[in-house]
């Protein structure tokens, strides 16, 4: 059954119609084309699909594309201003926090939304005073980064990349 | 076509090799905007592909009886549906794992069976699962033991002896004064590259030679893949045209097409010109796309009292596949790296009906030296010896193997410098002496080791463009190692220009031929050609070349015939906390020195290293794959299930080389950098978890089981 939905992505609104099985994460890829969007497990297991869903990170494969109808959804490109990137991701670049490429968006998208979380105030499993304003200390970045797998292995880069975005 | 010229390359005059030139790649891959296999929509003909989705064996062995496509045909959006009765037919099966849709043979658990074409990749899947395959079972074997591992393969991978036998191990090990004697497992492991496998395919009218299969493919070699499938769908190597631009990775599983390559070609010769898609699903990775066989190492080491080895004795045991054949060279590794007038090595498979085992990065290297640098430690501590003092009395002066000297041979600077840089010399000697608040915390170490290898086969081509830039191409894969750059840097400072006047050109079959990139032999391989092809383009065309110049070459020296032997070395540093109660282990250093030639880009070699170090951490502490062996299959076949190193469980992880350069080896003064980082790793963990805890473990992955009761 195919139902009529509007995404838009990266600031440009889509009207399309979806099987009920399509998932946000196929619905970008393969309907859209969006394939700055990585699908590394369709499971919710590595990130790579991690994406800015009406603001927050969020797993696109978790996802049925019609129950977000109307969402607002940024990838990584979106993240960028055409050829100037996003501090996030120039700190990705300064860094070298990856290698293949693959993960990467799906660590940028979640980098840039656990920084918000953060600055709102969200503890974390490692925040020891749930009151206190979280300091984004090592453990801190590594804990909230942990849903992003990198077989690479670039996590101190990325390490180091995150601790930069989150002190400038 | 032009001829190629072979030249003997001369050593790099370097200016830009060795500076951290970005990578070239860099904004492509932090917007996503770099595209992988099935994400290639842009070119002619690839717009529209029909998805593909597999349907998998449920026995481990038998036969097909019947394929019932009847409901999976009716689901709205499938169109076709191949088995062994309708797919085309290879002309060449030689190769079992790769002959799918061919007969009615099962020979493993998650075995193509069919597959399923649809408009879409929901309806492929739901098609997928409406397929009924009825079998005849027969019974099977799955389950590695080392009683059942007595096959002795003609030779292990890639090619060496099966077997070694200098001088006479029992009486040596009967006349040392200390002997080890103990066995070490290392299990099923998954390559698990971000990316999983995938191919867009498609058949069509080539403009002037006939047919054309093009494929776009998540592979180590494009050159690979358009050789070994041409001939079995019966084209010609120039009619298989593979490209692979972006690569999620791959630690040797991409570094041979497997079954699903094959596939794909099939299927899309039924539905030409329109090509198909196929992605393989995480899971399905875990029966189709390689993994690295469990092992079991039983080492006996004999020495004298302060440590020096008589004797080495490594006999190997693996499991191979019925269907294929893949022999880990587990001991090779130990072949050439301590002096000993006595030693032995050999291999034994158990050959099951399982999944074809392959290539994972440092095959051979990664289990068998884990296991001799644990067995080094269990002497270290039967002596009473330091463990970085018991590696230095041992290095042999020349290959054991051989007799030949080693080109570059640092092992014992990197042991020094690691132990200084490290903090080694502050460690107790004892174990289980240090306890921190409810932590064990202990200090371990290892030897990484890892042959030179360069390919044959290679050739780049310049051309003269306007401007004073220059092309130049050859057909290797960057699959993340960041080879894009480094090739640049190589081929600027070859022919004398700034990078920025190279446009590299790469990852394409109709480009010169390139060697996979495995073995962490592409700089060597593919770097030798470049620069070879620069230095035959300068003397032909010299500095000021017409633009259309052009020249094609490849490197006409090989060093791996010459007088010496070639090995890069590390040593690994590990410190470990156990917790007294629960036994849950951290490792909240770990330090690599490497001696690997010259560094090509300190950036992309730092993470190629820190990657390897983070690969065999996760080798340590999570990673096992676990077959079921009444059924055959990897039970674990997720990212849920089969763990690897995340963010947390990484903590100071960092790696650094000798400053130096291997000029006999390559133009560059390379060697490779790629799988030494993951060789040696493991055992520094345990090592660690030794000394922290008294407690000594033998078998990967170590997990808190282990240390419970030990209080």
């Amino acid at each position: 059954m195919d139902v009529p939905i509007t995404l838009t992505v990266d600031g440009v609104e889509h009207r399309l119609d979806v099987d009920t099985r399509t998932t946000v994460l196929d619905a970008l890829r393969e309907r859209l084309g969006v394939t700055t969007v990585k699908k590394g497990c369709d499971h919710g297991q590595c990130g790579s699909c991690t994406v800015l869903l009406d603001g927050r990170r969020h797993l696109t494969c978790l996802s049925l594309a019609v129950a977000q109808d109307g969402a607002e959804v940024v990838t990584a490109s979106g993240l960028a201003d055409g050829d100037v990137l996003h501090p996030v991701q120039q700190a990705f670049l300064d860094h070298d926090g990856y290698q293949c490429g693959y993960c990467t968006p799906g660590q940028v998208c979640s980098a840039v939304g656990m920084l918000d979380e953060a600055k709102r105030g969200h503890p974390s499993h490692v925040t020891a005073d749930l009151g206190a304003e979280p300091d984004l200390d090592d453990d801190e970045i590594r804990e909230r980064m942990s849903g992003n797998l990198c077989r690479c292995g670039a996590y101190p880069g990325i390490l180091g990349a995150v601790r930069q975005a989150a002190r400038s | 076509m032009t001829d190629t010229v072979e030249q003997v390359p001369v050593p790099l005059d370097v200016r830009s090799v060795g500076t951290r030139l970005a990578r070239v790649d860099g904004p492509e891959k932090v917007t996503g905007r770099a595209r992988y296999a099935v994400e290639h929509r842009d070119e002619e003909g690839l717009g529209d592909p029909l998805s593909l989705w597999l349907v998998q064996s449920t026995v481990a062995k038998g036969e097909v009886e019947a394929v019932d496509a009847s409901a999976a045909l009716a689901h709205d959006g499938v169109l076709r549906v191949l088995d062994h009765t309708s797919a085309p037919r290879l002309e060449d099966t030689e190769d079992g794992e790769l002959a799918v849709l061919q007969d009615a043979r099962v020979h493993f658990r998650g075995q193509i069976v069919a597959v399923v074409v649809a408009e879409t990749s929901e309806a492929a899947r739901e098609g997928a699962a409406l397929v009924e395959v009825s079998y005849r079972a027969e019974p099977h074997a799955a389950a590695f033991t080392v009683e059942g591992a007595t096959y002795r393969p003609d030779s292990v991978n890639p090619a060496f002896e099966t077997d070694s036998d200098d001088g006479d191990v029992d009486a040596a090990l009967a006349g040392s004064a200390v002997v080890v004697d103990a066995s070490y497992g290392t299990p099923y492991e998954h390559n698990n590259p971000m990316e999983p496998h995938a191919t867009i395919a498609r058949w069509h009218e080539g403009d002037d030679d006939g047919v054309v299969l093009r494929l776009v493919d998540s592979t180590q070699g494009v050159h690979g893949v358009a050789s070994t499938i041409a001939p079995m769908v019966g084209l010609g190597k120039d009619q298989v045209h593979v490209t692979a631009p972006y690569v999620g990775g791959g630690f040797g599983s991409k570094g041979l097409p497997h079954a699903n390559v094959v596939v794909a070609a099939l299927a899309a010769r039924e539905t030409s010109p329109r090509p198909v898609s196929l992605a393989v699903t995480r899971q399905q990775m875990f029966a189709l796309t390689g993994y690295r066989t469990a092992t079991v190492s039983r080492m006996r080491l004999g020495a004298d009292r302060d440590g020096r080895l008589t004797a080495i004795e490594h006999r190997a045991y693996a499991q191979s596949a019925a269907v294929k054949e893949f022999a880990e060279q587990t001991a090779v590794g130990t072949r050439s790296l301590y002096a000993a007038a006595n030693r032995r090595t050999s291999h034994r498979l158990a050959v099951l009906d399982v999944a074809v085992p392959s290539w994972m990065r440092a095959p051979g290297e990664m289990p068998g030296i884990f296991a001799h640098e644990v067995a080094m430690d269990e002497l270290a501590v039967a002596c009473g010896v330091d463990p970085v003092e018991l590696r230095v009395r041992n290095i042999p002066e020349r290959d054991p193997e051989t007799g030949k000297p080693f080109s570059d041979h640092r092992l014992v600077e990197c042991l020094r410098e690691g132990a200084e840089r490290f903090g080694w010399a502050d460690r107790p000697a004892q174990a289980g002496a240090t306890l921190d608040g409810e932590w064990r915390v202990g200090t371990g170490m290892a030897v990484s080791t890892y042959p030179g290898y360069r390919m044959p086969g290679n050739e780049a081509r310049v051309t003269a463009l306007d401007g004073g830039r220059f092309e130049v191409a050859i057909g290797c894969v960057d699959i993340g190692t960041g080879a894009r750059t480094v090739l640049t840097q190589i081929a600027a400072d070859a022919l004398g220009v700034d990078p920025a006047a190279v446009v590299l050109r790469v990852a394409d079959s109709s480009l010169p031929p390139a060697s996979v990139a495995g073995g962490s032999s592409g700089t060597a391989s593919w770097g030798s050609a470049v620069s070879a092809a620069a230095q035959a383009f300068l003397h032909e065309h010299g500095r000021t070349p017409d633009p259309g110049a052009s020249l094609t070459a490849s490197a006409a020296d090989d060093p791996l015939n010459g007088d010496h032997v070639f090995h890069s070395h590390g040593a690994v540093f590990a410190e470990v906390r156990v917790h007294r109660r629960t036994g849950e282990i951290r490792v909240p250093r770990l330090f690599g020195m490497y001696s690997v030639g010259r560094v090509m880009n300190p950036t992309t070699a730092r993470s190629q290293l820190v990657g390897g170090l983070v690969m065999g951490l996760s080798s340590a502490l999570h990673e096992e794959s676990v077959r079921d062996p009444r059924f055959g299959h990897v039970v674990t076949q997720d990212l849920a299930t089969y763990h690897v190193a995340s963010h947390a469980d990484v903590l100071d992880v960092d790696a650094d080389w000798l400053e130096g350069s291997d000029e006999e080896f390559t133009p560059m003064g390379a060697r490779g950098i790629g799988e030494i980082g993951i060789v040696g790793t493991a055992a520094a963990v345990i090592n660690a978890a030794y000394h922290a805890t008294g407690v000594r473990v033998r078998d990967l992955p170590v997990t808190a089981d282990r240390f419970l009761g030990e209080g």
